[in-house]
């Protein structure tokens, strides 16, 4: 057993954590405030191919490991939660494509990715069916000679400036998850209507809409797989981008964590700094610990996956406890700031925000349980 | 166009350094190394000269431990074409370093038409390999650079000089250019970069290959300690008003008596 990263993997690290630290970090609290995505700042980590990690070699990518996209996530979180949740659903909207396109589509759809900056949304959750996506209502209708679009979609990151749009729905809605299929949507496609930006505790630069589908004609070759293949798709999407959104709890928990250590050892209280109590002290372990065994639940959880065995209850045992931690870790680091916690003129204040966020999207900590215990049942 | 760019590896600027056990050198084991921040600029120049100059290649050039490279694996990764590693201890002193400098960069085989180098390095602060080098190659050097132009074979430098000014040069190459803050803004290494520099090719060389021995060690370190701690500060109590015309007095009686600043 080798816990040590590769150089590669380090360096991989190294970057992005650098980036993460001089580039977003410093801004983070002002597009906070604004609730405007940063362009500049997002067009640069493209620049450098922190975005869009999961695109192949053979269609302009960079073929990274899901560990090593994970490594980035962690690091970008560390910058900036709403950041990376812009930089994440690119990867969220453009894996079911890796996952379930066909070579011409993975050419059509992701290769423009690689040469320029664009953003691209993915479309499940709707206003009625959020944990339970298997009861979506979006139909997907074959016509013919294309297939018709209708539906609405909820909760979408990126809505409002995706240039495609990977959409869920059923082709019948009495099959269950069996109906479901999943299409590529351009976004000129007549009939698209983007609704208003969604006012947000946390992660307040990404860009959240709803995305309504009114008669909208889409290609036949847009369709990834068959009919019905959708579900099996998303499933797999999720063991990859579970991983990395428990990744993104790592890096927000160990950015809490870290302010909280310092400010523990500057702020002095009763004579001695905080971090001379006991009480405090007792709060920076348990912070330290659950960091480190998210981050190893997390590393294993990708590392599975990428020796080609399957990581579902891992991905959702990591997802669930990273962002559980997350939110806890956070909020203690609150409570290190003490009054000054709760300000906006500190940063762990945001962080404890954007901490909530992670146990609800991907899948709420709740549905990672069921995950979990659906798959440990399995085997008795 | 040969273009050098010698490159050290020193701990993160973050690190909290120990003396070692014996005391010859600090605790190296837990270090974090990165490039010097100043050499950043220098290959920054190199790779915005190469680009200027057509046919050019840029050679990176350490000195230093094995264990970890990677100060030449970022330059690599930002676009470094290939590097020289002469192995050694990381307690070398200015001498045997620019001695080994030297030997690397000629057993690169190539004959450098300019080098670039960090003012100085952040871990010891001696600022003067970059002089010692330039005797030993026998070619001039400029040091504290702010400006680079180069045009028709002639290298215009701009250099900081005490009081805010700045002294302009005209050199021919060879030329030894040492770089500072405010030259140019670093890339970042990209994730393309940093796949491609597995594969450039990374020269390396013993003392013993660039004729470097124990003999040429000038300053032998004996006794490395951390600074005795700062005195606490003194504390003023003017939060009652009875008393606060004799602090303040107090206070500036102190500045002006004691800390001599006004
Ligand atoms: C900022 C933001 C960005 C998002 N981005 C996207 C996106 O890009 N694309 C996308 O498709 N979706 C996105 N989502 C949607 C997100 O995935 C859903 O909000 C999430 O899956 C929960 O669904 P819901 O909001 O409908 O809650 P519900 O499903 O209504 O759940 C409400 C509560 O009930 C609990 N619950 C539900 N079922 C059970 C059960 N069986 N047992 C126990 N508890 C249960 C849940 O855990 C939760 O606590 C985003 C959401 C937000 C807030
Ligand atoms: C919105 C807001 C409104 C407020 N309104 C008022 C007001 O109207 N009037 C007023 O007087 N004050 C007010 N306060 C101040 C508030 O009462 C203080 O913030 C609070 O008492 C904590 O003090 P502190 O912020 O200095 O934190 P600190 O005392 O620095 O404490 C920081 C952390 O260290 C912990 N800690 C400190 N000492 C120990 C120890 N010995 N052992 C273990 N843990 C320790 C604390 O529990 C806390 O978690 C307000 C604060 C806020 C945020």
């Amino acid at each position: 057993m080798n816990f040590e990263l590769s150089s590669e993997q380090k360096e991989i690290k190294d970057l992005a954590f650098k980036f993460a630290k001089n580039e977003m970090l410093p801004h983070a609290a002002h597009y906070d405030e604004k609730g405007e995505l940063p362009f500049d700042i997002l067009k640069k980590a493209w620049e450098l191919g922190l975005v869009n990690t999961c695109i192949p070699v053979e269609f302009g990518g960079t073929g990274f490991s899901t560990l090593d996209s994970i490594l980035i996530t962690e690091s970008l979180s560390y910058g900036c939660l709403g950041m990376n949740t812009a930089i994440m659903a690119n990867d969220l909207a453009l894996l079911p494509i890796v996952i379930g396109g066909n070579d011409e589509q993975k050419k059509r759809f992701l290769t423009p990715f690689t040469e320029s900056y664009k953003m691209a949304a993915f479309c499940l959750t709707e206003p009625g069916n959020g944990s339970d996506a298997a009861g979506i209502k979006t139909t997907i209708k074959d016509e013919g000679d294309h297939y018709l679009v209708n539906g609405q979609k909820m909760w979408i990151t990126n809505a409002g400036f995706a240039d495609l749009f990977t959409v869920y729905g059923t082709y019948d809605s009495g099959l269950k998850h069996k109906g479901i299929s999943a299409i590529v949507i351009e976004k000129d496609t007549p009939g698209i209507e983007i609704g208003k930006p969604e006012k947000k505790m946390g992660h307040s630069c990404s860009d959240t809409r709803s995305v309504t589908f009114k008669n909208v004609k889409v290609p036949k070759e847009n369709l990834l797989g068959k009919l019905g293949d959708g579900w099996k798709i998303a499933m797999k999407t999720l063991d990859h981008s579970r991983p990395m959104v428990a990744a993104s709890a790592v890096g927000g928990a160990q950015c809490s964590f870290d302010y909280a250590a310092k400010y523990s050892t500057e702020r002095n209280q009763f004579g001695k700094p905080l971090s001379g109590h006991q009480g405090i002290q007792f709060m920076l372990a348990e912070m330290a610990m659950n960091i480190e065994a998210a981050r190893l639940l997390v590393y294993k959880s990708a590392w599975l996956l990428d020796q080609g065995q399957k990581n579902t209850q891992l991905a959702s045992s990591a997802k669930a406890f990273s962002a559980d931690i997350f939110m806890k870790v956070a909020t203690d680091a609150v409570q290190i700031y003490g009054g000054y916690g709760y300000s906006r003129e500190y940063p762990v204040e945001k962080l404890m925000r954007d901490a909530k966020l992670i146990q609800i999207y991907e899948g709420t900590s709740q549905i990672q349980r069921l995950v979990i215990a659906k798959e440990v049942i399995s085997t008795l | 166009m040969n273009i050098f760019v010698c490159v050290k590896q020193v701990p993160d600027t973050e690190t909290k350094v120990t003396p070692n056990g014996d005391g010859t050198f600090i605790e190296t084991n837990s270090i974090k190394w990165i490039m010097n921040p100043y050499d950043e600029f220098a290959v920054e120049q190199a790779l915005l000269l190469k680009a200027a100059v057509a046919g050019s290649t840029v050679t990176v050039v350490r000195v230093g431990s094995v264990q970890d490279t990677e100060a030449l694996r970022t330059a690599l990764a930002m676009g470094a074409d290939e590097a020289v590693l002469v192995e050694s201890e990381d307690n070398l002193d200015s001498y045997m370093i620019a001695k080994s400098l030297k030997g690397g960069i000629e057993k690169s085989g190539k004959t450098p038409d300019i080098i670039f180098t960090g003012k100085q390095a952040i871990d010891d602060d001696c600022l003067q390999v970059p002089q010692l080098l330039a005797q030993m190659l026998e070619m001039p050097s400029v040091s504290v650079v702010v400006g680079f132009e180069h045009a028709d074979g002639k290298v215009t430098l701009k250099r900081e000089i005490e009081g805010g000014a700045t002294e302009v040069y005209e050199v021919s190459a060879p030329v030894l250019v040492a770089c500072n803050k405010g030259l140019n803004t670093p890339r970042y290494a990209s994730l393309p970069g940093i796949m491609k520099a597995k594969r450039k090719p990374l020269q390396q060389l013993s003392l013993g290959d660039v004729g470097v021995s124990a003999d040429d060690r000038r300053i032998k370190y004996s006794n490395f300690q951390l600074p005795p701690e700062k005195p606490p500060g003194k504390k003023f109590d003017a939060m009652d008003e009875g008393n606060q015309a004799s602090v303040v007095a107090e206070v500036v009686g102190l500045l002006r008596n004691e800390a001599k600043v006004i």
